[in-house]
């Protein structure tokens, strides 16, 4: 992991004093509440329906047990006693008050975290694979790059008023497991003809009420020109990006509107004027960061284990967990385990103190001291050997931790929608929670499969429902919320963005709607076939007909 | 309108001459970029210093043939958020190497300054009840920066090309800031 060192430690130190005078100046009225906004945004404060929400960076979501245990320390002390994971690598405080702000910032930066930049117009927390380091088709961890771009973009003195946010996402792997397709700036590690690793870059990518899927604009990036090219990028936007509308103002409207070439043209003549590319990022940094980021000391094992084997024969809840919720790992004799904050009927994404606590404890026993958060609001312990696994279940299991339904059904994205969010049309916790309840029965999940359901509360997406296979829309008309239900996105290598099937339904009927999808799909598909593949094949036409053909 | 020029209020020798009013004498003009350009053979005789007010949706590159004769560019912040003058900024000062005096005007606020500073910014025309002490104090309040290719809060503008400097901070450099 990476660890801060004295210049990172002073750096956050001084900007939560500079907040405290903000605060300070904002309270006495120096400030009005127009001009201090964008300094709260960009420390990560929001006023929401009910209270201030503060939104803490987990960059590119890798935690230590000590950071785990401070932010329990803080949703016991500020909050009330949980957080809520969010679809960004970010975890967000719902109840703390105006006053605590800069305290809890200092304690966040005792464990070196912070909450810069996670809101504003500004380079937000730059998120990436929560499998990086260990899973097995990784080229290479996309991880250094994320703290190299983390550094490079705190408080960038050029690209801190933009014209929108912008968000940068970074996979070292073919397998898309963070979206680097619906990012503002996605970057894939690949290897180019001679088998030397670089950098595929995407951009215009998002979702939001115009959701795009990112196009390549640079086919194999020197990684020592990342930085440069990055600044490029930023600079063409900056000064060109729409400023007139902000539903218009993300770079994706610019890309569409200037067309992947011209912008790419553009891009490619500001890179060209920056002198010496390769300076802006040496070569030595680039091995300094990685460093950090070396695998653990890990045993060498027998990729079999014995008393797993005996185990999973034994104990059918433990076997049930397993098949779901571990993933393979590229070190013979361990896994990666999945932790599911999706508990039937519960808040997708919260944890409570407890609960964070137990993580951490198990990390610092079975995995090296490390944690990893997802976008999809789970968490994952990335080096338990085999012969552990079982161990950690019981523990999960006391902790209420253990449920087995990683990719299912049940295991839903969500905003936190109209219960907490001042954006929000619609609730979406709700309507969660409903259909979580509705297929809580865990052969019938199985039975159904792989299935993303993702859910927001508005048009702003943060509940990725473009992306999801299922994806569900909560709006307002007349006073009334109604849900519009998208069929076929998807957030992988094979990224789509869901079509509306047809008219919204009501609160009520949200559920028997997914019900009947669910039900055609399981009429209609072919032997392996999954949700996304048989969509694929079929087209939306038998959903429709499902949903709204008089019968 | 108040200047500010090395965290202190300071007399301002520039007139801003609307077009249409005669260059004359040897007062230091501010004048658009549009009579810049179209005036041009009168502008590079003028006796006094020149200029040019550029606004923020503008090319900042086409300053370049005059950048030689203009001893002051000023960009505009229209609202405090909205940043392109930043990146204008950047450009004159460092792919063009103007050397002179940059100033911002507009929706100019202290919490801004210090990133203004950054980008080449060295003076800021602000509203008439900026208090000096809260300027000083905001525009000075976070003095470490990771990007080593701008200047620091504080450190002259840079304008020289020759200097390569890295955009995050390396081990040498984070070892010197500890200090």
């Amino acid at each position: 992991m990476y660890r801060y060192d004295e210049f990172d430690i002073n750096f956050v130190n001084a900007r939560v004093d500079q907040f405290r005078d903000q605060i300070s100046r904002r309270l006495n009225g120096d400030l009005t509440e127009e001009q201090f906004k964008p300094l709260r945004l960009m420390n990560g404060l929001y006023l929401q329906l009910h209270a201030y929400m503060l939104r803490v960076a987990i960059p590119y979501g890798t935690l230590s047990s000590r950071q785990m245990r401070q932010l329990a320390f803080i949703a016991e002390r500020f909050d009330k006693d949980y957080g809520h994971f969010t679809t960004r690598q970010n975890i967000q405080f719902n109840w703390p008050k105006l006053e605590d702000m800069a305290d809890i910032l200092t304690h966040l930066a005792d464990v070196e975290m912070h909450a810069i930049q996670t809101s504003g117009n500004c380079i937000r927390n730059v998120t990436a694979d929560h499998w990086a380091g260990v899973a097995a088709d990784e080229v290479e961890d996309p991880r250094p790059y994320a703290e190299l771009l983390r550094q490079w973009s705190s408080v960038h003195p050029e690209f801190t008023f933009l014209p929108r946010k912008f968000k940068i996402a970074v996979t070292g792997a073919p397998n898309d497991r963070a979206a680097v397709a619906f990012h503002d700036i996605g970057l894939k590690v690949k290897e180019n003809e001679d088998g030397e690793a670089g950098f595929e870059v995407l951009a215009g990518g998002g979702m939001g009420r115009t959701p795009v899927v990112g196009v390549t604009i640079r086919d194999w990036l020197r990684k020592k020109d990342l930085l440069a090219y990055v600044e490029a990028i930023m600079r063409v936007y900056n000064l060109h990006g729409r400023r007139d509308n902000k539903y218009k103002a993300r770079i994706k409207i610019l890309v569409m509107d200037l067309g992947a070439d011209e912008f790419r043209r553009q891009v490619d003549e500001e890179f060209a004027k920056i002198d010496a590319p390769e300076v802006l990022l040496p070569e030595e940094e680039i091995q300094r960061i990685s460093a950090y980021f070396a695998p653990p000391d890990c045993e060498k094992l027998d990729d079999n284990d014995s008393t797993l084997d005996g185990h999973l024969k034994e104990n059918t809840a433990f076997r049930l967990w397993h098949d779901t919720n571990i993933a393979t790992h590229k070190i013979p004799g361990y896994a990666i385990v999945n932790i599911s904050l999706k508990p039937i009927g519960g808040i997708p994404g919260d944890a409570n103190s407890a609960q964070m606590r137990i993580v951490a404890e198990l990390a610092e026993r079975y995995n090296h001291d490390e944690i990893r958060v997802n976008y999809e609001q789970n968490l994952v312990l990335p080096y338990v050997r085999k012969s552990d696994l079982f161990q950690v279940w019981q523990e999960l299991v006391d902790a209420e931790l253990a449920t087995d339904n990683l990719g299912l059904v049940t295991d839903i994205i969500c905003c936190p929608g109209l219960d907490y969010c001042a954006l929000a049309t619609a609730r979406s916790i709700p309507i969660a929670q409903e259909i979580s309840n509705h297929f809580s029965d865990a052969g019938k999940q199985r039975e159904i499969g792989d299935l993303k359901i993702k859910i927001s509360g508005c048009i702003n997406a943060c509940g990725h429902h473009h992306a999801g296979h299922i994806g569900i829309l909560g709006l307002e008309k007349r006073g009334q919320e109604y849900y519009q239900i998208t069929l076929g996105g998807s957030g992988d290598e094979n990224a789509a963005i869901g079509a509306i099937v047809g008219p919204g339904f009501s609160y009520a009927e949200v559920v028997p709607a997914v019900d009947k999808i669910v039900d055609t799909y399981m009429d209609l598909r072919e032997e392996g076939e999954t949700f996304l593949e048989a969509y694929r094949r079929v087209g939306a036409a038998p959903f429709k007909e499902a949903l709204y053909a008089a019968h | 309108m108040p200047l500010i020029k090395d965290n202190s209020f300071t007399k301002d020798h520039w007139t801003a001459l609307p077009d249409g009013l005669p260059l004359a004498g040897a007062v230091d003009a501010i004048i658009s970029f549009k009579r810049l350009e179209q005036d041009w053979d009168e502008i590079s005789l003028h006796n006094g210093r020149v200029g040019v007010l550029l606004d923020n949706s503008s090319d900042a590159e086409a300053l370049q043939p005059y950048l030689d004769r203009l001893d002051l560019v000023v960009l505009e912040f229209p609202v405090f958020n909205d940043g392109r003058a930043y990146s204008q900024a950047r450009i004159v000062r460092s792919q063009l190497g103007f050397s002179g005096e940059i100033r911002a005007t507009g929706d100019v606020l202290p919490d801004q300054a210090g990133l203004m500073m950054r980008c080449g910014f060295d003076s800021f025309e602000v509203s008439g009840g900026q208090s000096l002490e809260v300027w000083q104090r905001a525009a000075n309040s976070l003095t470490l920066s990771y990007q080593r290719n701008y200047p620091k809060v504080g450190e002259k503008p840079r304008h020289d090309r020759s200097e390569r400097a890295a955009a995050i901070l390396t081990d040498t450099d984070r070892a010197g800031a500890a200090l």
